[in-house]
């Protein structure tokens, strides 16, 4: 019962760490400070305006690509402790 | 070879390659029917949801909104790709590992409920119409431009096509479609705007086009794109005009939304295993970022070529395609200085929004509409839909081209349109028929009301899309509120909280959706002439409002568990359950 408990909450610290990017991402970069990042520009993007429409989307692709790769390692250790 | 033949050719290969699909995959148990008998692969479920996910709104519309809204298309962005974040890491490997057969399933076992299961499927029902009658638009707008037909008989083909697949098919036939059509849709998009690309900026890559210096210029596009709105008195295509807070609501409520869609959520029930449903979440958005990182690439290019092609230019020399446009009615040109030549500015060119045309022809040969002419200098009047379809031939691309964006364009509608019957037939034979009103029908006899309510589902989506009510067009975006107030918030209750009891999960459910379905219809039916953010509660529009539905929810569902019963104890061991992957 206790692996069970400690997997539940190693699954709960990982979906906290990536949902706190994705909100960074978007909700951050892309609304809240956006116009401060439009301060620095990288080739033809501010990078706030970048952000908004194509960074974030591009980080939540990694977020999913990392989430994948966490819970696959955690399954993992999971599940040799189980035996 | 012509436009209209081509177009004949490739639309109709796509649609015989999606009759051979169903037919090669015909659905022979409930199982099939609902989740292709959960055996699909993690790759072909990613691109199968991204099929199913991007609908005409998507490949036709969104990139002319943002073309017109500029940095504010941004929630549309953000709101509909980051949804998929919250469906992979809350949702979907939990709905896998509950592996039943629809979204309501879910809500009327963990909240022991009949009730709960029946307010899921009314959400359901009414969050999937309003979303699957824009698709059967979308079909007509194509048709009746690209293969002249009438509306109605193009509206007609398309129920045929997907009467003939989702029927017979089911889930299976579904899923196999859905992949040929997102490779024909992703093929179409990308090909004209790599083009684009090429054209304005010599980058072969529209993502990276977009932030490039325009070809022989030392400009940046953007920079540009500024430079040329603001001679024409518009604000900066870079800048912000929404509020803040309306913009973080809208982009919240089409997050959450997107998670709750059940046709999306569905979809995640037909892989085997519950690491697949990770991995096919991440291949799916994938798959979607291929085209939402090129929307607004496309957005900005078809801006300045529009603005290129018609401001100042004279009416008798345009090219075909304005008038094609204008022939159809989704273009208006009103000479207000009567010089024969196009003038583009900010403002409405007309008084009503939409033109209203007579018989006659002016002096250069426009049609003449009958609405007042505003008092502002903008003589165009531009239905938005049409930027990504009249793109190719704005840029002068060649004919296969604009036939192969047809091609896709339908390719979108009809795969949502498929996901969207399935779902609202499962909900219907499954939820009510078998888990409600006659729980003793056999398997065989639940997949024949399977097959008889798709079948009508489908006839009322096509009379949605031969006599499009009124109110259509506006209501397809607050189908995400709507899904993100009352689906979305149960759902990722019911896995994250054993407290939270059945008269909690109905309270919530009811109590957001009716607050969100009385805010959008206040403002957009009662009272529309309110709709400004002056009237608004916190600043929030209809179409943002979705988020406090959310709260809402959230919040009638903790109070209520928290004072009544907690849940049995199997309800504790099944929460238990679906939280381990194995």
């Amino acid at each position: 019962m206790k692996i069970k408990l400690s997997y539940w909450s190693a699954n709960i610290l990982i979906v906290i760490f990536l949902l706190s990017i994705w909100f960074l991402s978007s909700f951050g970069a892309g609304i809240l400070f956006t116009e401060y990042l439009d301060k620095f520009q990288i080739g033809g993007f501010k990078v706030g305006f970048w952000f908004s429409q194509q960074g974030s989307i591009i980080t939540f692709v990694l977020i999913i690509v990392l989430y994948c790769f966490l819970m696959n390692r955690l399954d993992k250790i999971y599940n040799s402790e189980g035996e | 070879m012509d436009l209209q033949f081509l177009t004949y050719l490739i639309a109709g290969a796509s649609f015989a390659l999606y009759i051979g699909i169903a037919l090669w995959s015909k659905a022979s148990s409930t199982n099939e029917f609902y989740i292709a008998g959960g055996g699909v692969h993690p790759v072909a479920n990613g691109m199968a949801t991204a099929a199913d996910w991007m609908s005409a709104a998507s490949f036709i519309s969104m990139a002319g909104i943002i073309s017109f809204m500029g940095r504010d298309g941004a929630v549309y962005l953000m709101g509909w790709t980051g949804g998929y974040v919250l469906l992979a890491l809350l949702l979907a490997p939990y709905l896998r590992k509950f592996g039943k057969y629809t979204v309501p399933d879910f809500i009327g076992e963990r909240y022991y409920s009949k009730i709960a299961r029946f307010v899921a499927v009314l959400c359901l029902i009414f969050v999937s119409f309003t979303y699957i009658a824009g698709q059967m638009r979308g079909v007509g707008i194509v048709f009746s431009r690209f293969l002249e037909v009438d509306i109605n008989t193009g509206v007609i083909v398309g129920m045929v096509i997907v009467f003939i697949y989702a029927v017979l098919g089911g889930m299976k036939g579904i899923t196999y479609t859905q992949v040929a059509q997102y490779c024909v849709l992703i093929f179409a998009y990308m090909v004209p705007a790599i083009f684009i690309s090429i054209l304005i900026t010599g980058n072969p890559v529209p993502q990276l086009g977009f932030g490039s210096k325009i070809l022989n210029e030392d400009i940046y596009l953007l920079d540009k794109l500024n430079l040329v709105l603001n001679d024409l008195g518009f604000n900066d295509y870079t800048e912000s005009i929404r509020s803040k807070i309306d913009v973080f609501c809208i982009t919240a409520a089409l997050m959450a939304g997107t998670a709750g869609l059940p046709h999306v959520i569905v979809r995640f029930f037909t892989v085997p295993r519950v690491r697949d449903a990770r991995t096919s979440a991440g291949w799916a958005l994938m798959f979607i970022a291929i085209l939402y990182t090129t929307a607004p690439a496309v957005s900005s290019f078809s801006r300045l070529n529009f603005i290129d092609t018609i401001h100042n230019s004279e009416y008798q020399t345009t090219p075909q395609w304005f008038k094609n446009w204008e022939n159809i009615g989704l273009i208006s040109w009103s000479d207000k200085n009567n010089d024969g030549i196009i003038q583009y500015g900010p403002g409405k060119a007309l008084e009503n929004t939409k033109p209203i045309f007579s018989n006659q022809r002016g002096e250069s040969g426009e049609r003449v509409v009958l609405n007042k002419p505003s008092d502002n200098n903008n003589e165009i009047y531009i239905d938005r839909d049409i930027m990504v379809l009249a793109n190719p031939e704005i840029a002068a691309l060649p004919n296969w081209v604009i036939a192969l964006v047809a091609a896709g364009a339908l390719a979108a509608a009809l795969s949502t349109a498929a996901g969207l019957l399935l779902v609202i037939s499962s909900a219907i034979s499954h939820d009510l028929m078998k888990k409600i009103f006659r729980p003793s029908i056999n398997d065989k006899q639940e997949l024949f009301y399977a097959r008889l309510s798709a079948a009508i589902a489908i006839a009322i989506a096509g009379i949605f899309g031969i006599y499009p009510p009124a109110f259509v067009a506006q209501v397809v975006a607050f189908a995400f509120g709507l899904a993100a107030s009352s689906i979305f918030p149960v759902l990722i209750m019911g896995i994250f909280s054993k407290r939270i009891n059945s008269v909690g999960a109905i309270s919530g459910m009811v109590s957001g959706l009716i607050f969100t379905l009385s805010y959008i219809v206040f403002f957009k039916f009662i009272s529309p002439e309110l709709n400004s953010p002056d009237h608004w509660i916190l600043g929030i529009s209809p179409e943002g409002i979705g988020v406090v539905g959310m709260l809402i929810n959230f919040f009638f569902a903790i109070i209520i568990s928290s004072i009544t019963k907690p849940p049995p104890e199997e309800i504790r061991t099944l929460v238990n359950k679906i939280r381990q992957p194995s």
